[in-house]
């Protein structure tokens, strides 16, 4: 059976962590694609192009300039066409209210930026994997929700 | 009277493949001539009518061997999981047997086509159904606990928490305040 490549974008305005993200995602063994995106408009803009194929999963930095993760999160929930998409916050926060707020505004996946690039690369193995469950199984998305 | 038709194969093959599958009432994406995509998991009821759809226009639908086993190990332990009744399933036993083939067989195809194992797929499976019986059925930790064969609270707990990272009473917690939002 051949599986279909895992469509990921990455939204983060900081360069370094964008390289140090992409080098764990090539690391990492399965099939995937990634964009990336500097802050939330951006990849809004993006996204909502008539006929745009759409990620499975999106990482967002919270704190960014223009738009930040939180605005961007929000956006995407109120969005139906967007409905399908998981939501990972990728943050360097690890502030419980922030966790809780980010969950309760519609985000699936909280991931603290990881301080060693070993970490980062399990962290989001992990997230990539319970994802893959959701969108290929019959699970109920409205309850995945995990924190790595 | 003779009439000359020019026409795009593409094109024709497209609209009646859409014309179709608009019949079943699920979502789905044309990903190129070829390849459609489900975006919610589709009975085999349905699959059986779109196959019959299909045919008239002489559309076959390419389906391996191996999709269809991992698709039914996870139809089984879906349902055994979600029946009312108490799970204490020998899962190993119950999917060779139910399937025919080993089970040292069906775990390693599953493994390479899923990203997962079985016996990770049955955690997440069951975690799955404590978040539903916890959210929208409102019953207890303990009841859960007890319907879903776990052997302590603390035990379900431990599950909970590995799987999501989260505690079930947090869970509870946000899932509540989404539909205060929502």
């Amino acid at each position: 059976m051949v599986r279909d490549a895992l469509h990921i974008v990455l939204v983060d305005d900081d360069e370094d962590d964008r390289d140090f993200f992409r080098e764990a995602i090539e690391e990492i063994d399965m099939d995937t694609t990634l964009s990336m995106f500097v802050n939330g408009q951006e990849f809004l803009d993006h996204i909502t192009i008539p006929n745009q194929k759409l990620p499975q999963i999106v990482f967002l930095d919270l704190n960014m300039p223009i738009k930040n993760g939180l605005e961007c999160l929000k956006e995407i929930k109120e969005n139906n066409l967007l409905e399908k998409l998981s939501v990972a916050i990728y943050s360097t926060s690890s502030s419980e209210e922030d966790i809780e707020r980010t969950f309760v505004l519609g985000a699936n996946v909280y991931i603290n930026k990881p301080n060693s690039f070993k970490k980062l690369k399990k962290a989001v193995e992990e997230v990539l994997k319970v994802n893959w469950q959701y969108h290929t199984s019959n699970l109920n998305k409205e309850n995945f929700l995990l924190r790595v | 009277m003779k009439l000359y038709l020019k026409y795009d194969i593409n094109k024709t093959f497209k609209s009646v493949l859409e014309e179709q599958l608009n019949k079943l009432e699920i979502s789905y994406q044309i990903n190129g001539l070829g390849e459609v995509e489900f975006m919610e998991s589709v009975s085999i009821e349905k699959m059986k009518e779109l196959t019959t759809l299909l045919s008239i226009y002489g559309i076959s639908i390419v389906n391996d061997h191996k999709t269809q086993m991992v698709q039914k190990i996870k139809d089984l332990i879906t349902e055994a999981i979600n029946s009312n009744e108490k799970v204490t399933t020998n899962f190993s036993t119950y999917i060779a047997e139910n399937l025919g083939y080993s089970y040292a067989y069906l775990s390693s195809l599953f493994s390479k086509t899923t990203y997962t194992s079985i016996e990770n797929y049955i955690i997440i499976t069951k975690v799955d159904k404590v978040k539903e019986l916890i959210t929208a059925q409102h019953l207890t930790l303990t009841e859960v606990a007890h319907q879903l064969g776990y052997s302590s609270v603390a035990h379900l707990s431990g599950q909970f928490k590995k799987t999501t990272g989260l505690t079930p009473t947090l869970f509870q917690k946000i899932i509540k305040q989404r539909k205060k939002l929502g």
